[in-house]
């Protein structure tokens, strides 16, 4: 469970301070497929970040699985997301000339896993990723866009975290490639009970979602709750 | 993360440009390859130095006259010219010292020498038959100068090998022939071992004639240019060689031993002073290759921060999936120990190999010593960590959100 209590985040640079985040609060329960949404510049990446336990808000308490997260250490701030979540980026993120098992098993290797069940996990979350297993030896780097995302999705999964949070995932995909990517997401969420939360400009992206949080320059606007998302609907 | 889980991770970022790891690791492997060397030819020249001096004799005290230094403006001349020592003095040593061995007087000089056309100018020592024993020398055909010869003046002469080389030819027996030294006619006797060495410091250009001899027919006086005493032991040598003194000063008269006109070497200090001079020209040496070493571990931090700036995404990345700041700065660190390790091993071969070619080629003695492969590890492996840790902390303090959006 997922507690945002009058988050503030301020940027200094030299004199002048840009204030990103004015005093967000929402919840987000286990289980949830949330979708926040703003335009660029709205304050979603650095609610993201700070969701994602890669930094601090300047004011106000997050909280995560009931534990205040905002006034962690650096060490105690890694321990958090190698634990508890998943990261999937825009641009992937993967390890270049690597095996498709080694990214997904890199999080494990951080967590002390033994090489043994490193690869059952990977190869478990692979296919709740729906990555076909013919790939599985390639390299990272000769995959297509979609298969790339679904390999960083494993890789999110494969330490079994409570939240996924992902960051404009279908940004450098086409729309059928994304519609792939979000059905996993759907997927992931409604047959596995995964926390999702998705952070997209895209309206058509979020309606995947069953709640769409919009920010606009660094407060919620709103806050749509029980949306009948959008059902994927592609033939592979 | 454990060690296996590092190095796996530190041979695929090695493996990925090879070109520039490679090149990288040539550094150190010259740096280390010439420190090797320069150790090793340091160390072989101690060696033969020191086997050189070996040879002239065991457990040897030598006294050279010298110019007895008083007050005032003195004229200095050259050692040995100073004619201080006599065959008294000899003497006295034989008979007043007791934890000796023998005494071998000797006087010698450069003259010019010639057999049947051929010349050679050379040093020519008039000795005693002790001679042989107190400086170690062995005969290779014929005998040495026996009491007899020096008590009956005879014109005989033992030859070095180098000598007899220049005069006769090599493998010529010349024993029986007749030599022409400073146009005195001497009967060849014997032909000495050849001991080696080269150069000013050569034990085989060398010619022997009874000491009485020489001092009647060639020098035409009665003084020594030196006494070679042969102690007990090696224990005794300092007994002896303070007995000397005081016997020598005593004789002549010296109540001051700073103002002594004397000279008296041990061959202890000798070796002693040749492995001082030895050992600060093996630094020399190490230290030059050793700047070499440092480029190359120049080279290591080169290569890391470039590797850290191209990596800054990855880098990003692993924070993000919960890497710890000492997760990255330890497979930085391993990586740049991992390369000088490589390159401190193969450098070990080339220094190796080099001082074999050395010593087959240009016949310089060498020693590799294990002494100097260890050092050579430690300092490679330091160079890593040393060169590495720099890269390695500004790897670990990148800001993850920062490097996940470099570009």
């Amino acid at each position: 469970m997922i507690e945002c209590k009058n988050i503030t985040k301020v940027y200094k640079n030299g004199n002048t301070e840009t204030i990103v985040l004015k005093g967000i609060s929402f919840k987000i329960n286990d289980g949830e497929f949330v979708a926040i949404m703003g335009p660029s510049g709205s304050g979603k990446s650095t609610l993201m970040h700070i969701l994602g336990a890669l930094d601090s808000p300047t004011k106000g308490e997050y909280f995560f699985n009931n534990k205040d997260v905002s006034s962690m250490t650096d060490n105690d701030l890694a321990d958090i997301r190698r634990d508890k979540i998943g990261f999937v980026f825009q641009s992937y993120n993967l390890l270049p000339r690597t095996t498709v098992l080694r990214n997904v098993e890199l999080p494990l290797m951080y967590a002390g896993v033994p090489a043994k069940e490193r690869e059952e996990r990977a190869r478990a979350s692979l296919i709740s990723a729906g990555l076909s297993e013919d790939r599985w030896k390639h390299l990272s780097n000769q995959l297509s866009g979609g298969q790339m995302q679904r390999v960083a999705i494993a890789r999110a999964l494969v330490n079994n975290p409570s939240v996924i949070l992902a960051d404009e995932p279908t940004g450098n995909l086409d729309t059928k490639t994304g519609e792939i990517v979000l059905d996993t997401f759907q997927r992931l969420n409604k047959e596995y009970s995964r926390t999702i939360v998705l952070i997209t400009h895209e309206r058509y992206v979020a309606e995947h979602a069953n709640r769409i949080i919009h920010i606009l320059d660094g407060e919620i606007i709103e806050d749509e709750k029980n949306i009948k998302s959008r059902v994927v609907n592609y033939s592979e | 993360m454990n060690v296996k889980d590092i190095l796996q991770e530190t041979f695929a970022a090695i493996s990925v440009n090879k070109a520039r790891s490679g090149l990288t690791i040539l550094g150190i492997v010259i740096g280390i390859g010439s420190v090797i060397a320069m150790i090793s030819i340091g160390q072989g020249a101690q060696n033969s130095i020191e086997s050189s001096i070996e040879s002239i004799g065991s457990n040897l005290i030598l006294i050279m006259p010298g110019a007895q230094r008083g007050t005032g403006i003195q004229v200095s001349a050259g050692r040995g010219s100073a004619q201080t020592l006599t065959q008294a003095d000899a003497e006295g040593i034989q008979q007043n010292i007791s934890l000796i061995k023998a005494v071998a007087p000797e006087t010698s000089r450069r003259y010019q020498i010639t057999a049947k056309g051929n010349n050679t100018n050379t040093q020519v020592v008039g000795t005693v038959a002790d001679y042989l024993q107190v400086r170690n020398v062995q005969i290779d055909t014929g005998s040495f100068i026996s009491e007899q010869n020096v008590r009956s003046l005879s014109k005989v002469v033992v030859l070095g090998p180098t000598v007899r080389d220049d005069l006769f030819g090599e493998g010529v027996n010349p024993i029986g022939q007749t030599i022409r030294i400073n146009k005195v006619d001497f009967k060849v006797i014997g032909v000495t071992t050849s001991k080696g060495g080269t150069g000013f410091g050569s034990q085989d250009d060398i010619v022997f004639v009874p000491l009485s001899t020489a001092q009647r027919f060639l020098a035409g006086d009665d003084y020594l240019t030196t006494i070679s005493v042969e102690a007990a032991d090696k224990n005794s040598m300092s007994t002896v060689q303070q007995q000397i003194t005081d016997l020598l000063l005593q004789k002549h008269n010296i109540s001051n031993s700073q103002l002594a006109d004397f000279q008296i070497l041990n061959q202890q200090d000798i070796v002693q002073t040749a492995s001082t001079v030895m050992n600060t020209m093996t630094i020399l040496l190490a230290s030059i290759a050793g700047i070499s070493l440092i480029v190359g571990g120049i080279g290591i931090m080169n290569m890391m921060l470039t590797t850290v700036t191209e990596r800054t995404r990855e880098i990003g990345l692993r924070k993000a999936i919960g890497a710890k700041r000492k997760d990255i700065s330890r497979q930085f660190l391993a990586e740049s120990i991992v390369l000088t390790f490589f390159g401190g091993f193969l450098g070990i071969f080339l220094g190796w190999f080099i001082s074999f070619f050395i010593k087959q080629f240009a016949g310089v003695s060498t020693s590799l010593s294990l002494f100097s492969i260890i050092l050579a590890f430690g300092v490679s492996a330091a160079i890593g960590i040393v060169f590495g840790y720099y890269p390695a902390k500004r790897a670990a303090s990148l800001n993850p959100i920062e490097a996940l959006r470099y570009e």
